[in-house]
């Protein structure tokens, strides 16, 4: 048996798409093409560069705002009413039933067949900020730093239910398979980040209990090639998958051991001319180094007290506010979009307590990441989206909670881009449906593009023959809201 | 760089832009399918197409007639063309395609357009839709090579060489096996030169069992299979008897249309056999949800909309699903088609929200005659069970009598309602809806229950305590004592009239049904009965009634008055009842009265459960069959002498339900006499309940009038019959284009999941029709076309195009070499499982779950979960085996991008990412297989480095090790061997991975050294990459 029977016709041919390169003059635009599907074919020598993806977004649609998005999920859906959406006629109507001309014909989950009845906010609200902008005085912290912040109080979403919900804030679509944000985002416009994934995803657990499911769909690239997939960074273990070297292999081993593999296959590129063959080499020096960088990204130790107090977390205590400080430093390293879920937000019964833990878990937390990254000059560049899958029932569920609901919420952004200390749009006078100036996730969605300098039409990549996009086929540009 | 599976669109330039720019191809004469269609369908019909809601000017391009009587075309005049020169005005708000549309035309799609309009404008139907016509082919030897050179020799290109025998024999074995081949097998071929090698090869691997496993992946890719429901709690669901069907589908040859039968409608066809239902659990692989507050509406429309996006990509390859919230914008599909699709499945049984099922059994052979038999020894035990003896009827009237008198006795008894009661320690009295009271609180002490009646009593001839178990109290109670014992000590009544003294009411009689009067160990103190409760005073030793160790059960004791008692409205009637033994206070109680003198002596009886002393009070005359055998049957049910024969037909049941347990389940298609109710829901909104309702009918654009008008209602057969039929243009084409991919990396039609209007035209139409035709022809016979394929050039041609192939056609779409891509996720695996020599190669049965990080489902819930990684062999498992979590898929498979099956993917990604190499480099599953191919290199590779480097390139490569290859690996050895002597923990903690143990008598620095060697082995591009 001899090393590759098949070498003769390789070196046959091993000439050929140098030559082929070389001296083709027609069709610049079609091989242009090609090589974006393929691109190997455009260039042998600089393989790292030409599979660094740099986005298909070229030029910018509109002058970026921003360089980056955290997206702060707040799982299971955060009631307004005891967050950022002050309703005192709420309150006066507290315990009666709950007018039919609100509900008539809605969407109605758990509450579907039940009496519905006014639950007054569980909460006082305070006014904060230069414009004294009324907000739950359990977050004061968040309070503080209101003059950065654009709440909006006119979302509204599509579904009802945690699952589908969440994949429509997320890809815009409920049907299982789309791209999510992050995965458009880097898809868009790449990622600053030398060895670390364009799209990273944290998670942390509330104390309360209500900690529904997630799932990985929500962070998929769907549709996209799968590099644009999003990437969970864990608390526990591996922070990324697979990343530690098997137990009794040094790193210095592993690097033998890669720089070996990657040593033949070079070697075997020269032979068969696949630039597959060159991709494989950059991604495996990709994985050897983010098998350092990502440890070191996670090791928040050499932050400093101050910092470490800032945020009120402690190195390795997997909370929310250790991933907001962790974001921080993804956002320093060039990631293009940043993810974090905090569950637990799901407060069908004892909403007082409820909010009450959530907001002992996230205030400063909150307050610290906008703080932390102004005074570091990186606000101005980094899009902030506190945002719940929907909002919850004026009306009480079980006397002490809230339903899921999808006809009217808060969320808030804050940064680049976005015109600070405002209140945008606003619910009725039970907090039930947005009726001034509604916005949908579309619109959200076209809005964060529009920040990132990308007109939200335009993002979009064939499939089964359409042009699948974030935001589908609709979706506006929130202006009033822009800085 | 990933081979991006979907085009990169961005500015609108698509492939059309690439086509135009190659060598004009056949540029004389116009084709509107190939050359046309894709330029209006992507630019023009979103409004001027077939949806009408967004249709605009109020015409259309897609129909001939519309368009030249709108003036838009007049044919062999482009100059008087509307068309023409709308789309070259220069002014911003004439110009089309409208600037805000994003879809600029490019010049050349400008002048084809007028050249086709100058050339008469003829517009052919979208090639899908004409019934395909088998081409006539004059040459020799294999259709596919014929039709395959004709367009190349038209087109001045050359197909690449034979490709060596090697790379043949290795492509041959991942294409139909998904394994690679030993190196003997590749010997053996690389010296057989006969003309039929190929084909003695071909139908070796076409006859093996991992024939059906390896066309199973892509099968259960399109179909959306996967061992869990999707949404929310992505709870487990019983289906995978259906992944074992499809295998054993594909190595039995089914006819693909009798396959597509099944699956749709097995259950509808006559004398439906356990395997063609189990074919039907197709209908049941959609996404299901248990979540809390999920509305039935609403996943109504969800699994309707499931099932027709599937079965529109698995069987007609077009995008129906976008005609569920309008009609399609692109091709004829009506939204109510859509809905007249989805309703065909409205009379499938299932639960819409949270429902459970197990599923139908589903045993092999021996399991049902098994099964069977213990079915009958359960059979028989049931019938000696229902055949009377005598001397059960005789135990039967005792047990009557005692039971009725029970009854009677009951029957006389009122219970009386306390208005006030208190406990002297403190302890609480909660008084129960059956006007019991139960005791919590305060425990430990001596105890006294004052209870106050003011609701009258007429004439009562005694009073009773029932002491009750209940679940709050220690051993159940009915008293507070530790093992659930009481000690009622003293019962005193009085009766306090307005203005008089409060008068004791005498007793004369206390009996119980048992009574504790053995001193236990224990008790320092006797106990004596209940005779002693109304005694009077405490006298000398301590007395009362207790009731160990009968506790657990109820008890009641009788006091007689002396005397007939009334009590009027407006008096009090007062009970004390005194436990002086500390913590033995009763528990739970109930006070009764009765005014029968009976009840004041004779046997105490407890009365039987109420249903049956209801019955029991029936006279024996009166009472009908049904009442006879009720009381009959409670009486077996716990007679001491039916104890033999209910222990026998228990241990039967037992035996068979265990067995049952045992037997794989499988959700299955069942149909409902009331299907559901399908309206179009106007776009798709679930709430909208005002749309049409609809019955179920096929797609107007593809299937004639007459089809949709049996006189009946259709149903699934009908569908799948449609599907099937010869003149369905479409079923045929869409599977022989999947086939063609999996043989050649892409499909003849590069848009496998979109042979609309939206799709592409394959370059070699005349090909894929033939395909499909033969396909329809051989009576739908897979391995036939299977067969075809491989034994043509075109498949064994070298997969290293040429110069001008490269030049001319940088795409391969004329198929002048073949294609070389990584494995699929699943295969990936196998190839490392299969050269260590690890590989359990079973057929079928449950899911496996391979090694998976330690908290990779931490965000499941409801409940959430552990992952146990399947122990012993079924560790070794093939990938296509795994457990697939839809929510949480196993990490290495998504990695190399294996579809979750959320919805249906007749098209995988083939990404190139970081990831899959921290997979193949770390993940427990490819160290492990490292570690055992070190082992065979060690044992079975010689003594020597150099020889065991060249057996291991011949297992994994079947090929020598280059040069470059000996001296990077030999270096590598001598710098591992070194390190691992120098530090033996390290050796042993890199062995320790993995289940599999140890052989002895290897020295673990070597091994440990080579298992590094092997890791590079499995890591090389050239290891993972079908060539």
């Amino acid at each position: 048996m001899k090393p590759h029977p098949e070498l003769k016709q390789y070196l046959a041919q091993r000439q050929t798409r140098r030559t082929f390169l070389g001296r083709t003059s027609q069709g610049l635009g079609a091989l242009a093409l090609a090589s974006l599907i393929n691109p190997g074919l455009a260039s042998v020598a600089a393989a790292a560069n030409r599979d660094k993806w740099t986005g298909v977004v070229k030029p910018f649609d509109f002058p970026p705002k921003a360089k980056r998005v955290i997206w702060l999920t707040m799982a299971g859906g955060p009631s307004h009413l005891e967050t950022f959406d002050a309703k005192p006629k709420l309150a006066k109507m507290h315990g009666q039933p709950m007018p039919e001309s609100f509900t008539q014909g809605k969407q109605i989950a758990q509450l579907q067949g039940q009496k519905l009845v006014c639950y007054g906010p569980q909460h006082g609200f305070k006014r904060f900020g230069r414009n004294g902008t009324e907000i739950c005085e359990k977050f004061p912290l968040i309070g503080s730093v209101l003059d950065e912040i654009c709440l909006v109080r006119s979302m509204t979403t599509e579904a009802i239910n945690h699952d589908p919900a969440h994949m429509f804030m997320n890809t815009g679509s409920q049907i299982a398979g789309r791209p999510s944000m992050g995965a458009w985002a880097t898809y868009g416009l790449g990622s600053d980040a030398e060895d670390l994934p364009g799209f990273v995803v944290l998670t942390s657990l509330g104390r309360g209990g209500q900690n529904q499911p997630i799932a990985a769909r929500q962070w998929a690239a769907g549709l996209l090639p799968s590099r644009f997939q999003g990437v969970h960074l864990r608390g526990k273990g591996d922070p990324v998958l697979y990343l530690s070297n098997p137990a009794g292999v040094t790193h210095a081993q592993q690097k033998d051991v890669v720089d070996a593999i990657n040593a033949i296959n070079a070697k075997y590129d020269t032979i068969v001319d696949d630039p597959e063959i060159a991709t494989r080499i950059v991604q495996y020096e990709m994985a050897f180094k983010m098998q350092t960088s990502v440890p070191e990204l996670m090791d928040i130790k050499g932050e400093g007290t101050a910092t470490l107090d800032l945020y009120g977390c402690q190195p390795g205590d997997g909370s929310f506010a250790s991933n907001c400080l962790l974001a921080r430093r993804l956002a320093e390293r060039g990631v293009r979009f940043i993810q974090l879920y905090h569950k637990d937000w799901d407060h069908h019964g004892g909403v007082k307590e409820g909010i009450a833990l959530k907001a002992q878990e996230i205030d400063r937390a909150c307050m610290a990441l906008i703080t932390d990254l102004k005074q570091r000059g990186m606000l101005d560049e980094t899009l902030i989206v506190w945002a719940g899958e929907f909002g919850r029932t004026p009306m009480s569920q079980g006397g002490d909670g809230r339903d899921h609901h999808n006809a009217g919420f808060t969320v808030w952004l804050a940064g680049g881009g976005i015109k600070p200390g405002m209140v945008y749009g606003a619910t009725d006078e039970l907090g039930y449906a947005a009726v001034e100036n509604p916005v949908d996730v579309h619109d959200l969605h076209a809005t964060m593009l529009r920040v990132l300098g990308i007109e939200h039409t335009k993002l979009s990549v064939k499939f089964q023959g359409l042009d699948a996009r974030l935001t589908g086929i609709a979706g506006k540009t929130i202006t009033g809201i822009l800085a | 760089m990933q081979n991006l599976k979907v085009r990169l669109a961005r500015g609108g330039a698509a492939m059309v832009g690439l086509w135009l720019a190659l060598p004009a191809v056949g540029a004389e004469s116009i084709s509107y399918n190939r050359d046309i269609r894709p330029i209006l369908s992507d630019t023009c019909f979103h409004c001027h197409g077939p949806d009408q809601k967004t249709r605009k000017g109020k015409f259309r391009l897609d129909v001939a007639e519309d368009a030249v009587k709108k003036g838009a075309i007049v044919p062999g005049k482009p100059e008087e063309s509307k068309l023409i020169t709308r789309i070259l005005s220069k002014e911003a708000d004439e110009v089309m395609p409208p600037p805000e549309s994003h879809k600029p035309l490019s010049a050349a799609q400008k002048e084809i357009l007028s050249r086709w309009i100058a050339a008469g404008a003829k517009y052919e139907k979208h090639w899908a839709y004409v019934p395909p016509v088998k081409p006539a082919i004059t040459a020799e030897g294999n259709p596919i090579d014929a039709l395959v050179h004709q367009r190349q020799r038209e087109l001045g290109l050359t197909a690449a060489p034979a490709a060596d025998r090697r790379t043949l024999a290795r492509r041959l074995y991942f294409d139909l096996a998904g394994l690679p081949p030993k190196p003997e097998e590749v010997d053996a071929f690389s010296v057989d030169l006969a003309p039929d090698a190929v084909s003695r090869l071909s139908e070796k691997l076409l006859a093996a069992p991992q024939f059906g496993e390896r066309m199973a992946i892509g099968w259960l890719d399109v179909v959306r299979y996967a061992d869990t429901i999707g949404y929310h709690s992505d709870n487990p669901r019983n289906v995978w008897p259906y992944r074992d069907y499809v295998i054993r589908a594909f190595n039995d040859n089914k006819r693909f249309d009798q396959f597509t039968r099944e699956q749709l409608a097995g259950d509808l066809l006559p004398g439906a056999t356990q395997e063609q239902k189990v074919g039907s659990a197709f209908n049941r692989l959609i996404l299901s949800t248990e979540e809390g507050g999920a509305q039935a509406k609403d996943y109504e429309a969800r699994m309707l909309t499931d099932r027709v996006r599937a079965v529109s990509t698995v069987w007609l390859g077009q995008t129906v699903g976008c005609a569920q919230c309008h009609d399609h914008k692109f091709d004829p599909i009506k939204q109510r088609d859509f809905y007249s699709l989805g309703a065909f499945f409205a009379d499938i049984e299932e639960p819409i929200i949270g429902g459970r099922e197990p599923g139908m059994l589903v045993p092999d052979a021996t399991q049902a005659a098994e099964l069977q038999r213990r079915e009958e020894v359960l059979a028989r035990a049931q019938k000696e069970y229902d055949t009377p003896k005598e001397e059960w009827l005789a135990a039967y009237r005792t047990w009557e009598a005692e039971q009725t008198d029970g009854a009677m006795q009951e029957s006389r008894w009122t219970a009386l309602s306390p208005a006030s009661v208190s406990a002297a320690s403190g302890a609480e009295l909660k008084l129960e809806k059956d006007h019991s009271l139960l005791a919590r609180g305060k425990t430990n002490v001596t105890e006294t229950y004052t209870i106050q009646f003011t609701n009258g009593v007429k004439d009562a001839v005694a009073f009773r305590l029932e002491t009750l178990p209940h679940d709050s109290l220690p051993g159940k109670g009915p008293g507070r004592g530790a093992s659930g014992n009481f000690a009622l000590t003293e019962v005193v009544a009085t009766v306090q009239r307005p203005g008089q003294t409060p008068s004791t009411v005498q007793f004369v009689s206390a009996r119980a049904d048992f009574e504790q009067l053995a001193v236990p160990a224990a008790q320092s103190r006797p106990l004596t009965g209940a005779r002693s409760v109304i005694g009077g005073p405490v006298k000398v030793e301590p007395t009362g009634w207790a009731i160990a160790p009968q506790t657990g059960q109820p008890h009641q004791l009788i006091l007689s008055l002396s005397a007939p008692l009334t009590v009027h409205e407006g008096e009090t009637l007062v009970l004390e009842l005194k436990q002086n033994e500390p913590g033995l206070a009763l528990g739970h109680f109930r006070i009764g009265v009765a005014t029968d003198p009976a009840e004041t002596s004779g046997p105490l009886r407890f009365a039987p459960v109420k249903e049956i002393a209801d019955l029991l009070l029936i006279p024996v005359a009166k009472r009908d069959a049904a009442q006879r055998d009720k009381l009959f049957d409670y009486f077996k049910n716990g007679a001491p002498e039916t104890a033999a024969a209910r222990k026998t037909l228990a241990e039967a049941r037992k035996s068979r339900d265990e067995f049952v347990g045992t037997i794989p389940h499988c959700l299955v298609s069942a149909t409902n006499s009331q299907p559901r109710t399908v309206r179009v829901l106007p776009r798709g909104n679930f709430l909208i309940e005002t749309g049409d309702i609809v019955q179920p009918a096929l797609p107007q654009f593809l299937a004639g009038e007459e089809t949709n008008a049996p006189g009946r209602r259709l149903n699934r057969l009908d569908l799948a019959n449609w599907l099937v039929a010869r003149e369905n243009p479409l079923p045929a084409r869409v599977v022989m284009n999947r086939l063609w991919k999996q043989f050649f990396g892409v499909g003849l039609s590069r848009v496998v999941d979109d042979l609309g209007a939206q799709g592409e035209l394959p370059p070699n139409q005349a090909l894929l029709d033939w395909l499909a035709c033969e396909f329809m022809d051989s009576g739908w016979d897979v391995k036939h076309m299977v067969r075809l394929i491989v034994n043509s050039e075109v498949y064994q041609q070298s997969s290293v195009p040429s110069p001008e192939t490269r030049a001319h056609d940088p795409l391969n779409r004329e198929l002048a070499a073949q294609g070389r891509w990584r494995l699929e996720a699943e295969l990936v695996r196998d190839n490392a499982l299969t050269v260590a020599g690890l590989l359990e190669g079973r057929i079928g049965g449950p899911s496996t779950k391979p090694y998976q990080p330690d908290g990779y489902w931490e965000n499941l819930n409801f409940p959430t979960r552990n992952y146990d990684a399947s122990p012993g062999k079924d560790q070794y498992r093939r990938g296509l085996y795994t457990w697939w979590q839809r929510s949480y898929l196993h990490p290495s498979l998504v990695a190399f991008d294996a579809p979750t099956r959320e919805e249906c993917a007749a098209d995988r990604n083939r990404s190139n990412i970081p990831q899959q190499a921290l997979v193949l480099l770390n993940d427990p599953t490819y160290v492990e297989a490292a570690r055992a191919l070190a082992v065979r290199m060690i044992k079975e590779g010689g003594e020597e480095a150099g020889g065991r480097i060249a057996w291991a390139w011949r297992q994994v490569l079947n090929r020598a090790p280059r040069p470059d290859e000996l001296a990077t690996t030999r270096a590598l050895l001598a710098k591992e061997l070194a390190e691992y002597h120098a530090d033996p923990g390290a050796a042993q903690s890199l062995l320790k991975t993995g289940q599999t143990p140890l052989p002895g008598g290897l020295d673990d620095a070597e091994l440990a050294a080579w298992t590094n060697i092997a890791r590079v082995l499995l890591n090389l591009h050239e290891t993972i990459t079908r060539a």
